[in-house]
């Protein structure tokens, strides 16, 4: 909201003023009432002990991120470019691999990814989109660069948060939006839904439409809900679908009703108990049998994980550039790929101040972060570098920029970072704006919900 | 939904949070009146008969030594172990409502999940028994709050039919209880005819189910254990009889029948015909007969009822373990 000096930008301006005209009592007051609706409307996430279920809220700080016209619109650009490159490679490595073949992008890295599915080879999908709903983790540097952190193109979430906290902010704060040209983020059901409708199977008109949960205890459940409803679609588990006769069908009150289309939100590994995790229950015996023919749907596409990869990440530069022949709109985060020796050299070098990743998981598990480490870890991180670069990227500790939060002493720069979310169907729609997640505590890098951070409501201005 | 089907499992969901909802309300009246219902003619108080009326002696008595007054509501208020308790009820509605947010109205969602939020956050202070007729309205009244929602918000379609035909059937299957714990203990003894107590306790009872007006509308004098349980059973007009229940049970399995999303699925004609058959006795034959037998008889014609929706509507084959079942035994 603020300049790189601290001088106010002309676009935040006329929201500061009014921010500013508002005592800090009355905004901790309405704050405090917007909590409460978010508990009241069940907007929660929720946490299972042995008996009980503890819902919590993602806490919502009052006070918007604001993104002018122009830099959304150099966002939205760069984004529609890698998830167009991100299409193009999943198509590629799943029919004539010829990137692989072509030695831009290391074979064993894809082939022997554990998110590579060799069910998917020769299978062909609508449009040639494999990533139909997309989280794009975004970060702003020091130079006030937009930077890509992580891509999500298996099953992202917080869209609902997005859509929820513009409600929330409309009803608490109407003096503060009056007269501004927001874009809305209230379409996203509406364009899910076209986005849905034009995956489905040829020649079928009113396609069956369902959203697939793994059920009421998942602590993602309330997005379910929320997407099921924006779209007008049936919220169905796995043990409500079944596949008869080469086609899914769904349980209903006037008996078995054939579905078209599949919006899941459980991984890979739990879709179908006969071609993955035969232990699962949340799957749907035979819907790989039936997807490979082509008489279902399925968003995400099976497969997408060994694109969205911490070491495909590191070679997305080069995908946009063999696939598009454009120079990366939306850079990445410095990335050193440990397998090429200049970068392993560059990296052994400087391990006290960059961030080890290990790749072919996502999470943030083993991740060496040079300037927290003592001598010790720094040096088994130096031993399983040289044992297996191969497994490893590095990249610079990065720092986030800030945005101004309510906290208990007035308003104060917290870091935020930005998760926007893309739909394509036969073309790519962006939703203005996203998730901009805070760290609530004074310093903290981390935006994560279950250690201390929020969320905001993010203004692309028109 | 575009073509206007239903899941299966909604209409579970449906029937079954209305039924949670219910029980519940039934059990706040219950417990509500006990203290004046459960004194016999020497004063002192009796707890037993809630216990016996959901069928929980081992339960119960696994974790109490005895039925007092202290041990009998916590356990139906608040006891997290109990599947039958107030909490758990409302707890197991929220679940099925969680289940149903993308189809419920949001209104219908807030106020279960801030009444159930209520409840977690009660007292043990909050149910002592001073304290206990002040929480039992308002248990009531968040209950009668949420049939009104329901009432205002629901769409109607097949859902809302089977949401009503689980309000019918609990409320039917909780009277039926009620009138067969009850009855064989209001019987006057010789000498209690005519005294204060008695009067008091046949006021309880129909108090319990708020039937004390209506009682005396179709009744203007005279207040006999056959008048009362014969009113309780069969009268068309007070909402929570029997014969209401059935006659509100058979309006919606012909809706159901006729709806032209369902395509001809009914119901086999069989288990609601006995119920039928059962509301068009007099009361004396019925109590000549054998008043308890007679409710059995209900109770388990009840249950075929249940199983046929089951097998006819929700896809389950009468070999699947349900999800939800008759947590109470027949009494």
């Amino acid at each position: 909201m603020l300049g790189a000096a601290g001088t106010g930008l002309a676009h935040t301006e006329a929201l500061r003023q009014r921010i500013d005209r508002l005592k800090l009592k009355a905004l901790q007051r309405r704050a405090a009432d917007t909590e409460r609706e978010l508990y009241n409307l069940g907007i929660t996430f929720t946490i299972y002990s042995q008996k009980d279920s503890i819902d919590r809220i993602l806490p919502f700080d009052v006070i918007p991120r604001v993104i002018a016209a122009h830099e959304w619109a150099a966002m939205e650009e760069g984004l529609v470019q890698r998830l167009t490159a991100m299409n193009l490679f999943l198509r590629d490595i799943y029919h004539d691999q010829k990137i692989l073949k072509d030695g831009v992008v290391p074979a064993e890295l894809v082939l022997k990814n554990t998110n590579y599915r060799p069910e998917m080879e020769g299978v062909d999908l609508r449009h040639g989109t494999y990533i139909h709903i997309c989280g794009v983790d975004i970060i702003r540097d020091q130079e006030g660069q937009f930077r890509v952190l992580e891509d999500n193109g298996r099953t992202p979430s917080g869209v609902s948060y997005v859509v929820e906290n513009r409600h929330l902010m409309f009803r608490a704060f109407p003096d503060l939006v009056e007269g501004f040209g927001i874009r809305p983020v209230s379409t996203y059901g509406l364009h899910l839904r076209d986005a849905m409708a034009e995956i489905a199977p040829e020649g079928i008109d009113d396609p069956q439409i369902v959203l697939l949960s793994p059920g009421a205890f998942n602590s993602a459940y309330f997005e379910h809900v929320f997407l099921a409803r924006e779209m007008g679609v049936p919220l169905v588990e796995g043990q409500d679908l079944i596949v008869e006769d080469d086609q899914v069908m769904m349980k209903t009150t006037a008996g078995r009703k054939r579905v078209d289309v599949i919006y899941r939100r459980i991984n890979d590994d739990f879709l179908d108990p006969e071609v993955f995790e035969p232990s699962s229950l949340l799957g749907v015996p035979g819907l790989m049998r039936v997807y490979r023919k082509g008489r279902v749907a399925l968003a995400n596409a099976v497969g997408t994980g060994v694109a969205d990869d911490k070491a495909v990440y590191a070679y997305m530069p080069r995908i946009i550039k063999y696939y598009l022949d454009q120079e990366p709109i939306l850079p990445n985060v410095e990335t050193m790929i440990c397998r090429e020796k200049e970068a392993l050299a560059y990296t052994l070098d400087n391990l006290k101040d960059l961030v080890v990743k290990p790749v072919g998981e996502s999470g943030g598990y083993g991740i060496t972060v040079g300037p927290k480490s003592s001598a010790e870890e720094l040096e088994a991180c130096r031993k399983q570098l040289l044992a297996k670069p191969e497994n490893f990227i590095s990249q610079p500790t990065i720092g986030l920029s800030v945005c101004p939060t309510l906290t208990t002493n007035g308003l104060r720069p917290r870091h935020v970072d930005l998760r926007p979310f893309l739909i394509t169907g036969s073309s790519t729609w962006v939703l203005p704006g996203g998730l901009t997640r805070v760290a609530l505590k004074r310093g903290s890098l981390v935006v994560n919900s279950s250690q201390g951070g929020g969320t905001k409501d993010t203004w692309v201005l028109e | 939904m575009s073509n206007g089907s239903l899941l299966s499992r909604f209409a579970e969901h449906h029937l079954w949070l209305a039924r949670y909802v219910e029980r519940t309300e039934n059990l706040a009246r219950i417990l509500d009146v006990n203290e004046t219902f459960a004194r016999d003619n020497t004063g002192v108080q009796d707890w037993l008969p809630i216990v016996h009326l959901h069928a929980d002696d081992e339960a119960f008595f696994a974790e109490h030594q005895e039925a007092s007054a202290k041990a009998v509501v916590e356990f139906y208020i608040a006891d997290r172990d109990n599947p039958n308790s107030i909490i758990e009820s409302i707890r197991a509605a929220r679940e099925n409502a969680r289940s149903l947010r993308h189809l419920i109205s949001i209104e219908l969602w807030a106020q279960l999940n801030v009444f159930y939020g209520w409840l977690t956050d009660l007292k043990k202070r909050d149910y002592d028994l001073r304290n206990l007729s002040k929480l039992c309205s308002r248990i009531k009244e968040q209950c009668q709050l949420h049939t009104g929602i329901a009432e205002g918000t629901m769409f109607r379609d097949q859902a809302f039919a089977f949401y009503n035909l689980g309000r019918q059937i609990e409320r039917a299957d909780q009277l039926t209880r009620l009138v067969d714990i009850k009855y064989h203990r209001l019987l006057p003894k010789v000498s209690d005819v005519g005294s204060a107590i008695d009067v008091s306790q046949w006021n309880a009872l129909l108090r319990s189910v708020a039937g004390y007006q209506a009682f005396r509308r179709t009744h203007p004098s005279g207040m006999t254990p056959a008048l009362v349980a014969g009113f309780l059973l069969f009268n068309p007009g007070f909402p929570r009889s029997l014969a209401t229940c059935v006659r509100e049970i058979r309006r919606l399995a012909d809706a159901l029948a006729d709806d032209p999303g369902l395509e001809g699925k009914r119901l086999p004609p069989g288990p609601l015909e006995h119920l039928q058959e059962q509301t068009i006795q007099p009361i004396d034959q019925v109590i000549d007969r054998g008043l308890h037998e007679f409710l059995d008889k209900v109770q388990l014609n009840l249950i075929e009822l249940a199983e046929a929706i089951g097998n006819t509507y929700f896809d389950q084959s009468p070999l699947d373990t349900q999800t939800q079942t008759q947590t109470q035994g027949v009494a």
